[in-house]
């Protein structure tokens, strides 16, 4: 015997979805084809679960995979910045290319499709973040600083961390040290 | 897991009802999918925080001139609570002197805005502000060292 049928994969592809998200204690809202909206973060074993219950019935999630990617992006970044002495004078986009094994053009897209800012963007305001962090720490001069972050002079470092944060270095330094004062006495 | 998707969820106390209304513009305008709760006053926006269970909001935009409970009374009442430290408050006066700034972040600001009289300027600061904050919430930078001036 032969059935002929026919079928609205959208349809089918909505009502899979519908029955695993709940499945799986999950609160969601339904978007437009491709996209759902959860609420709140899923624990990980949860997300884990639902990611082989959809992958049976040929559904897999894409965001997960970018988001992975992008942590990866800002992880080299974060690495790059932080942990070696001084950082690497060859040009960023070639680093980040080695590093993740993807064009420079595509983790440029990619990151700035989810993060709402560019890879240059990002580094700046990382390199400012440590440049915050050692002018609290007080071991190193604003000349030295300028230099392991690769500035080519303390003005060039200046401008950068006003025009991140909107201070000065100094003015910055001086909140930090009234705030950690208040801090003290309120304990 | 990083949540892109996730709205931001934005506060913003003005007793101005035009300032709300130039506000809430600017924010409908902005990329990023985004909630956010209007406050007439200090007082109804610290009713509304108080609320037990609440979940921390991202950003809250807050004069600083208003009648009653004053945009400092909040600031110092959101920041002498330790459930609302991954909360940005963004202060936004009409004053740019170097000593009302410092003495904000001091009080526990993370932005200063100085208000921009014109619209489309307000809309780009407003952008930049929500933007960086973004970076902050989303890539684990420190808060305690979160100032941002514009």
């Amino acid at each position: 015997m032969k059935l002929y049928i026919k079928y609205d994969g959208i349809v089918a592809c909505r009502v899979i979805l519908q029955e695993q998200l709940e499945k799986h204690n999950v609160k969601y809202q339904l978007l437009d084809l491709g996209e759902i909206e959860i609420d709140g973060d899923i624990a990980e074993d949860n997300f884990a679960e639902l990611q082989e219950s959809l992958n049976h019935y040929g559904i897999s999630i894409l965001n997960n995979q970018k988001s992975q990617l992008i942590q990866r992006i800002k992880d080299a970044i974060v690495e790059m910045v932080y942990e070696r002495d001084k950082l690497p004078t060859t040009t960023i986009s070639h680093y980040l290319s080695e590093k993740l094994n993807f064009s420079y053009g595509y983790i440029a897209n990619i990151f700035s499709e989810y993060t709402f800012t560019s890879i240059e963007n990002f580094i700046i305001i990382q390199k400012i973040e440590r440049a915050k962090k050692l002018i609290v720490e007080e071991e190193l001069t604003l000349t030295e600083i300028s230099y392991k972050l690769n500035y080519s002079s303390v003005a060039h470092l200046s401008s950068q961390f006003k025009k991140v944060t909107g201070l000065t270095p100094s003015m910055f330094k001086r909140i930090v040290d009234k705030r950690r004062l208040l801090v003290n006495q309120v304990e | 897991m990083i949540s892109h998707k996730d709205p931001i969820h934005i506060l913003l106390a003005d007793d101005d009802e035009d300032d709300r209304n130039f506000f809430s513009e600017a924010i409908a305008e902005l990329k990023m999918s985004n909630r956010v709760t209007l406050f007439k006053d200090g007082k109804e926006l610290m009713e509304y925080l108080n609320q037990p269970e609440i979940k921390t909001p991202h950003i809250l935009f807050l004069d600083l001139n208003m009648p009653g409970k004053t945009g400092f009374d909040c600031l110092k009442e959101i920041r002498t609570n330790s459930k609302f430290k991954e909360l940005s408050i963004a202060i936004y006066s009409t004053s740019s002197s170097e000593k009302d700034i410092e003495e904000t972040f001091v009080g526990g600001a993370n932005i200063y805005i100085k208000k921009p009289n014109d619209f489309s300027k307000l809309k780009k600061v407003i952008k930049d502000v929500v933007n960086i904050n973004w970076q902050f919430h989303s890539s684990g930078l420190n808060k305690e060292t979160f100032f941002f001036s514009i």
